[in-house]
C-alpha cells in the first residue's frame, strides 16, 4: 500500500464513519451503502483476476451464492453459529474454486470465461432444484442476523462491519499487488510466455488469485444473507455475474480503486434511473455504452487523463 | 404415446432448438473469426428479428415473405450500425473492453425493445399449416419443418459464401491471420463490418423462424446467447461446421435431457457436457490444436 492509497482509504473511511450522523440512520441509505460495500468486496477480487491476471470470470455470482447459501442453510437448518457458517462458506468456495480453476487455468483466454459461465449456470440451477436444502426458487428465509457474543449486529453497526471488511479486503489486495505475487501476476498479464520463461509458474499464480477472488465473493455473499435475512437463487444469476464484471470495466480494471468506483457507480445509478420507468433499461444501456466509448480504460483512468490534459494546457 | 414415439418427439424438439443454437453459434463464430470479439449482443439480434417480424407482418400487414426479407435487412442494418458506432471507433481498446461494449450494446437493445414493444411476449402465426403431422405416434408441428428447412438453406448459403465468393474467402483469410490478410490487400475493417452484418442477419433469421413456436419477448436474448456461445465453444471456437454441429448437439442434449432425466436440470446437462469437453479436449469437438494456438484470445 502506498501513501496515496492510504490517504484515499482514510478519506473514504471518514466519509463512511460520519455518514449515519448526517443521514440519521435512514434505512434506505444504510442498505444502499451496505450493498455498495458488498459489491465492492466482490469486484475487488474480480479486478485482481481481470486487471492483474488477465482472466475473465462470468460466474462470480455463484461464489456469492455459495457463501450466502452456506450461511443461510447452516444457521437455519443446522443451528450453526453465523461466524462458523461464514468460515464454512469461505472454505467451500475456495475448494470449489480450486476444482473449477485447476483444469481451466492451464488454458488460455476465453476458456476461463466459458468454464466460469457454465459453472455459474450449473450452480444457479442447483440452487433452484435442490429445494429440500435451498428452498428452491422461492428462496430461504428467516436467516438470523450476524451476532457476536449474543448481540445481534444490525442496522448502522452492520454497515460499519461491512465497511471494515471492505477496508480489510482493500488493504490486503493493495498489498498483494505490491508483493512478489502481484509482480508475478503483472508479468503473466503482459506475456504469459515471457513470465514462464522467467520462472513464474503462471497457472499456479492465476489459480491463487482465482481462489482469492472466490473467497472475497463468498464473504460478501455470507454478509448479504445475514443482512437481508432472505436469499433466493435470482440474486446469483448470470445477470449478476455480468453486472459485477461491468462494474470492474466501468470503474477501470487497471487498479483496485477502479473496482471500488465501478461498484459505487453501478450500485447507485439504477437507483437514480428508477424514476425513468419505461426508459430505465434504455438509459442504463446508453450510459454504459457512452462511458465505454469515451473512456475505454474506465472512468478512473478517463478522469485522470482529463485532468492531466487540462494541467498540461495550463502550463 | 409409447417410448419410441416419445423419443421421436424429443428428437424433433431438440433439432428445432438446435437449429436456433446453431444459427446463433454461427453468428458468434463469424464475429469471433474477424475480430476475436465474443459478441454478447448476438442473442439480441434474434430477439429483434422476432419482434420486427411481428411488426412487419402483423402491424404493417406485409406478406410473410416480404416481411421476412424486410426483417433480415433491418436487423442486418442494425448490426452494421452497431459495429460502426460502437466497435469501429475504438481502435486501441483491449479485447475485454470491446466484449463489455457488446454487453452494454445488448442492454441498450433490450432497453429499446422494452420501450417499443413492452414486456409481453408476442405471437406470430406459423408460416404454413397449423395442423400437426403424425409421425410414428408423435405429433410434429409443421413450423418445425420450416425451421429445419430454412436452417439447412442458410447453412448451405453460408458455406457457399465462404467457399465460392471473393468476400467470403477474404473473410476466411482475416480469420486465419488479419495482418497477413491486410498485406495481400484485404480491407480488414470492411470485413469486420460485413461480419457484424452477416451475424445480425443470421440472428434475425433465427428469430423469425422460432417466434411462431416459442413466442418472443424483449428479454429472450441472454439465454439464447448463452446456449449459442456454449455451442460455438463446444464446436471449437472459430470453426463454422463445428458451431453448427455443436448447436444441434446441445439442442438434442437439452430436449432429451429434459424429457428423459429432469426438466429442471436440462440446462445443467448441456453445460456439464460443455465443461467436460473443455477439460478433456480444450480445442472443442472439431477444433484443431494448431489453429487454437494461433488465436489471440
Amino acid at each position: 500500500m502506498t501513501r496515496k492509497d492510504l490517504k484515499a482509504l482514510l478519506i473514504i473511511a471518514a466519509g463512511i464513519a460520519v455518514f449515519p450522523w448526517v443521514f440519521g440512520g435512514n434505512q434506505y441509505f444504510v442498505s444502499l451503502l451496505v450493498f455498495l460495500g458488498l459489491n465492492a468486496i466482490t469486484t475487488m477480487g474480480l479486478s485482481l483476476l481481470m486487471g492483474y491476471a488477465g482472466q475473465i470470470s462470468l460466474g462470480h455470482a455463484a461464489f456469492l451464492g455459495i457463501g450466502a447459501y452456506a450461511s443461510g442453510i447452516l444457521t437455519t437448518k443446522y443451528g450453526l453459529h453465523p461466524l462458523a457458517a461464514f468460515l464454512a462458506g469461505v472454505l467451500l468456495s475456495a475448494g470449489v474454486a480450486v476444482l473449477v480453476g485447476k483444469p481451466t487455468l492451464r488454458l488460455k483466454g476465453h476458456y476461463m470465461a466459458v468454464a466460469t459461465l457454465g459453472f455459474g449456470e450449473i450452480v444457479f440451477i442447483a440452487f433452484n432444484e435442490l429445494s429440500s436444502l435451498t428452498g428452491g426458487p422461492s428462496g430461504l428465509s428467516n436467516i438470523p442476523p450476524l451476532s457476536c457474543g449474543g448481540v445481534a449486529v444490525e442496522g448502522t453497526p452492520f454497515l460499519y462491519l461491512v465497511w471494515v471488511v471492505v477496508f480489510a479486503v482493500l488493504a490486503f489486495s493493495l498489498n498483494v499487488i505490491n508483493s512478489r505475487v502481484g509482480r508475478a501476476l503483472r508479468a503473466v498479464h503482459g506475456s504469459e510466455l515471457a513470465a514462464n520463461a522467467m520462472g513464474v509458474d503462471a497457472a499456479r499464480y492465476k489459480l491463487k488469485v482465482f481462489v482469492l477472488s472466490a473467497v472475497y465473493a463468498s464473504m460478501a455473499g455470507s454478509l448479504y444473507a445475514h443482512f437481508l435475512a432472505f436469499i433466493s437463487p435470482n440474486a446469483f444469476s448470470l445477470m449478476f455475474s455480468i453486472l459485477l464484471l461491468m462494474m470492474v470495466v466501468i470503474g477501470g480494471s487497471q487498479t483496485i480503486w477502479g473496482a471500488v468506483l465501478g461498484a459505487a457507480i453501478l450500485t447507485l445509478l439504477p437507483e437514480y434511473l428508477r424514476s425513468l420507468e419505461d426508459f430505465e433499461v434504455l438509459a442504463y444501456g446508453a450510459i454504459l455504452l457512452a462511458v465505454l466509448l469515451f473512456m475505454p480504460q474506465g472512468i478512473l483512468e478517463g478522469v485522470r487523463r482529463l485532468f492531466a490534459r487540462r494541467e498540461g494546457r495550463g502550463r | 404415446m409409447n417410448f419410441a414415439s416419445q423419443i421421436i418427439q424429443y428428437v424433433f424438439t431438440g433439432l428445432t432448438l438446435g437449429s436456433i443454437y446453431a444459427l446463433v453459434a454461427l453468428g458468434f463464430t463469424m464475429i469471433y473469426n474477424s475480430t476475436a470479439i465474443i459478441n454478447l449482443a448476438q442473442g439480441e439480434f434474434v430477439m429483434l428479428g422476432g419482434l420486427l417480424m411481428v411488426f412487419f407482418t402483423l402491424v404493417l400487414k406485409l406478406p410473410m415473405a416480404i416481411g421476412f426479407l424486410a426483417t433480415v435487412l433491418a436487423v442486418t442494418a442494425i448490426g452494421a450500425l452497431f459495429e460502426r458506432l460502437a466497435i469501429h471507433p475504438l481502435k486501441n481498446a483491449s479485447l475485454i473492453t470491446l466484449i463489455i461494449i457488446t454487453l452494454a450494446g445488448s442492454i441498450l437493445f433490450r432497453g429499446i425493445a422494452m420501450f417499443l414493444w413492452g414486456k409481453d411476449p408476442y405471437v406470430l402465426p406459423s408460416f404454413g399449416s397449423e395442423q400437426p403431422i403424425q409421425l410414428w405416434g408423435a405429433a410434429i408441428q409443421p413450423q418445425i419443418l420450416w425451421v429445419l428447412g430454412i436452417t439447412v438453406f442458410v447453412v448451405l448459403g453460408i458455406t457457399f459464401f465462404f467457399k465460392r465468393t471473393l468476400v467470403g474467402k477474404a473473410m476466411t483469410a482475416c480469420a486465419f491471420n488479419p495482418l497477413a490478410a491486410r498485406l495481400v490487400g484485404i480491407n480488414v475493417r470492411k470485413m469486420v463490418l460485413i461480419s457484424f452484418g452477416v451475424s445480425a442477419a443470421l440472428g434475425a433469421v433465427a428469430g423469425v423462424i422460432i417466434t411462431p413456436i416459442t413466442l418472443m419477448e424483449y428479454d429472450r436474448g441472454p439465454l439464447l446467447a448463452l446456449k449459442g456461445f456454449s455451442a460455438a465453444v463446444l464446436g471449437g471456437l472459430g470453426s463454422p461446421p463445428g458451431a453448427i454441429a455443436a448447436g444441434f448437439l446441445i439442442g438434442l442434449l437439452e430436449s432429451l435431457g429434459a424429457g428423459l432425466i429432469s426438466s429442471g436440470y436440462k440446462d445443467a446437462i448441456a453445460l456439464f457436457v460443455l465443461l467436460l469437453v473443455l477439460w478433456i479436449k480444450p480445442t472443442g469437438l472439431f477444433g484443431s490444436r494448431e489453429e487454437s494456438e494461433l488465436k489471440k484470445f
